[in-house]
């Protein structure tokens, strides 16, 4: 395979996985506001941190309200981490790939891109907004069935997941980290009295409300939280569960090919930071730190696997 | 579509007593789910010049163009001598130019052409094919009569459409093709590998590697790159993924870098090697003409095989047809009045209003003149660049094109065709496919039917015998 069609692969798997994520987090944004009346500046602040796009929303509005940041965040075409932008540069990519997409992933690819330049061709009123993020998830689970049903599972299935989950491991270490600066004032130890709907949110973020309460039978504490989005291999967006799947992605990779990579290193290095550690062991050693550490280390794999499969000059 | 006598020609008998049968509303209802088809597909052309512009569908119209099988025949025969007589002559040109020195064409027309490639002096390429792929445009002007309008020697273009026009109409039509024997078409990209495989360099081992070299995303025939890429099984190149490694020019693969053995280029010559020709070109590979001369690889179509279809050598045809099959050309040439010379200049400017007046290097539909069609002020403005300039400008009378019904708002009504049927070459081999792309003028009484002039498609048919 090219190695840029390999990159092509990887970054359209991204960006599809971050409309997703970003729509998530509009959505628990937009729960947050309505469920809790004061400090909505404070609840979108988090969200464009997360997202990573806060420093160019404030170059280009001086405050932060409910309208403007959802705008921004869904069909500001000058935000590259908007929805719109994302979908764009998604559908780019597969347009560049298509050689190696089967028609099925391609349409779903296209058909998205169709119907959400179309849903945000204009800006999107509150009554609207649910129905504009459910089809912004369905379009992306739309995607993700289509590859899964028709694609072999070769290296291009492999690069398309480890892109997926490279992008889902940011997300969900992005989302602890933002709210763990937010609500923790320095000095306070973590696990201290908590307000829930904080904690909500952040299972909401990670679609992980509903397993989470299934799991832990109402008791909500931050320890078992962070535990269940960091540690638990069964929830599908905790870093444990996309570190496994990169492994296994990579040791595809690595038996289809027949050598390993630098990469293939890196990634069982970060994995065993998590299959040897007990909440209580992170928590002790610092969690803000372990999750900094996480991202920036994350990032480096990415940059990896790039350079080991040549997908640029 | 209708002989002289305006019943429905003999091929389209069929057709037309199951056009009878249905209504016209329900073919605007296919014609909108075809479009919707064609969009998902992304069956999708760039407009240059025009920034931020969606992506758009080349119209595609619903009623077929039929030919029956006897006559694709006499064309099949037609094209086969021609496409032999360009490869001889690009040999010929680019080696002893026998036919220069037996003055059937003027040594001028050859030395000064900007198509003509020094390069190429010498060069014979791999199995001898230059025209890996040739696209003839021709018009039908009555029974068993056709004219050649031009022919694509470097790159033609609009294959895809051909295919896909076919499988929409597959899909909209079911039960016309269980009336209708049509002759299938979808072996197209088969063919075409199969050809390509064919003209590999002698060196090369194994299968050959074959690759579809694309100028990128936002070239306006993007669509049929990756389509083409993806239908033969071939990796989509860019430049930049090429690069020249121990003579061989190879990309870059997830595992190292992979020789090429046959690139099927879809960028101009002048494009393809900054070192060899345009410095500035970032779609090239530096260095491909020198791995090209030395047998390294194997180009599709040969550099240089523009001074096969310029407008200028076209109307000498005739004599070059003769030249190397020694038989009169079967398909006709549009009699052309080549405006470098004085008595047809002056003979072009007196008539333009009824002439259609063509730049030389030329493609598309750009710069060129309808004279029935334009205004006193068009004819007077076109008449200062023919002075200014007439060897660069040919000028042939407007033929009377046969027309194929389009639906309209207002029903179905006739337009003007042309056909560009698909010619693949290899050394022992030439293939082509039945039918090819039709393209029609959408607007009524125009003769231009180039897609970036508005111009749309229609599946051609060619009937089983």
């Amino acid at each position: 395979m090219l190695g840029k069609t390999a990159g092509g692969l990887f970054w359209l798997s991204r960006y599809l996985e971050r409309s997703e994520n970003t729509a998530r987090l509009v959505e628990a944004g937009f729960r947050m506001a309505l469920t809790r009346a004061a400090s909505g500046e404070d609840e979108w602040g988090s969200v464009l941190t997360t997202v990573g796009c806060l420093n160019a929303y404030k170059a280009k509005h001086e405050t932060i309200t409910p309208n403007t940041s959802v705008d921004f965040l869904l069909r500001d075409k000058t935000n590259p981490m908007s929805v719109y932008s994302v979908m764009q540069m998604a559908r780019d990519n597969a347009r560049a790939t298509r050689t190696a997409l089967t028609r099925e992933v391609w349409e779903a690819v296209n058909d998205g891109w169709m119907v959400l330049k179309e849903m945000l061709r204009r800006p999107v009123a509150q009554a609207d907004l649910p129905n504009v993020l459910t089809t912004v998830r369905q379009q992306s689970a739309l995607v993700r069935g289509a590859l899964q049903g028709t694609m072999l599972r070769n290296d291009i299935f492999s690069f398309s997941r480890i892109g997926s989950l490279i992008e889902r491991a940011d997300n969900t270490a992005r989302i602890l980290d933002v709210k763990y600066y937010v609500l923790l004032p320095t000095g306070a130890p973590v696990g201290s009295s908590l307000d829930n709907v904080q904690w909500e949110m952040i299972l909401r973020s990670a679609s992980a409300d509903r397993s989470f309460h299934w799991l832990n039978a109402g008791n909500v504490t931050p320890k078992a939280i962070a535990e269940f989005l960091i540690l638990d291999a069964r929830m599908p967006r905790s870093l444990a569960f996309c570190y496994d799947g990169l492994i296994d992605s990579l040791r595809e990779l690595g038996a289809e090919y027949g050598d390993t990579r630098p990469s293939h290193d890196l990634a069982a290095k970060l994995e065993e930071r998590l299959t040897g550690r007990t909440i209580d062991n992170i928590i002790d050693s610092g969690l803000h730190e372990f999750i900094r550490e996480f991202i920036k280390a994350n990032a480096e794999l990415a940059a990896q696997v790039e350079q080991d499969y040549r997908f640029y000059e | 579509m209708r002989g002289s006598d305006e019943s429905a020609r003999q091929p389209y008998a069929e057709y037309c007593a199951w056009l009878e049968s249905v209504k016209i509303n329900e073919l605007h209802k296919k014609s909108r789910e075809a479009e919707t088809f064609f969009r998902r597909t992304g069956i999708t052309f760039n407009v240059y010049g025009e920034k931020d512009a969606d992506e758009r569908l080349i119209p595609f119209d619903l009623v077929p163009r039929i030919i029956d099988g006897k006559e694709w025949r006499l064309l099949v025969r037609g094209i086969e001598q021609r496409v032999k007589a360009i490869n001889a002559f690009l040999h010929d040109i680019y080696h002893r130019q026998e036919i220069l020195r037996a003055g059937r064409i003027p040594e001028h027309l050859i030395a000064n052409n900007e198509a003509f490639l020094p390069e190429m002096i010498g060069v014979t390429p791999p199995g001898g094919v230059y025209t890996h792929i040739v696209g003839v445009d021709l018009v039908r002007t009555g029974a068993n009569e056709f004219y050649v309008l031009e022919d694509n020697a470097r790159t033609p273009s609009g294959v895809s459409y051909m295919l896909e026009n076919r499988e929409t109409m597959l899909k909209m039509f079911p039960e016309l093709f269980s009336r209708i024997k049509v002759q299938p078409i979808s072996n197209y990209p088969t063919l075409l590998r199969r050809s390509l495989g064919k003209c590999a360099p002698a060196r090369s081992e194994g299968r050959p590697t074959v690759a579809v070299l694309t100028p990128g995303l936002h070239n306006s025939a993007y669509f049929e790159h990756a389509f083409l890429a993806d239908q033969m099984g071939a990796e989509l190149v860019e430049g930049h993924d090429l690069r020249v490694v121990d003579g061989r020019v190879a990309m870059r693969t997830t595992q190292g870098y992979q020789p090429v053995d046959v690139l099927y280029r879809r960028i101009d010559d002048e494009y393809l090697d900054p070192l060899n020709f345009n410095r500035s070109s970032m779609l090239g590979v530096p260095g491909i003409m020198d791995v090209y001369r030395s047998g390294g690889i194997t180009l599709a179509n040969a550099p240089g095989t523009g001074i096969a279809d310029d407008k200028a050598i076209y109307s000498y045809m005739p004599d070059i047809v003769e030249f190397y099959t020694g038989q009169t050309a079967i398909l006709k040439n549009v009699p052309t009045y080549r405006c470098s010379e004085a008595d047809s200049l002056k003979y072009v400017l007196e008539n333009l209003h009824e002439l259609v007046v063509k730049e030389v290097h030329g493609s598309g539909g750009y710069g060129m003149l309808v004279g029935p069609a334009a205004s006193k002020r068009e004819l007077s403005a076109f008449r200062a660049k023919l002075t200014a300039k007439p060897s660069n400008y040919i000028a042939q009378p407007t033929l009377a094109l046969s027309t194929v019904p389009v639906l309209t708002r207002g029903g179905l009504a006739p337009r003007h065709v042309d056909l560009r049927p698909y010619v693949l070459v290899s050394p022992d081999n030439i293939d082509i496919t039945p039918g090819g792309l039709t393209r029609v003028a959408m607007k009524a009484g125009s003769l231009v039917v180039n897609s970036s002039q508005g111009g749309g498609t229609k599946d051609t048919w060619v009937l089983e015998e």
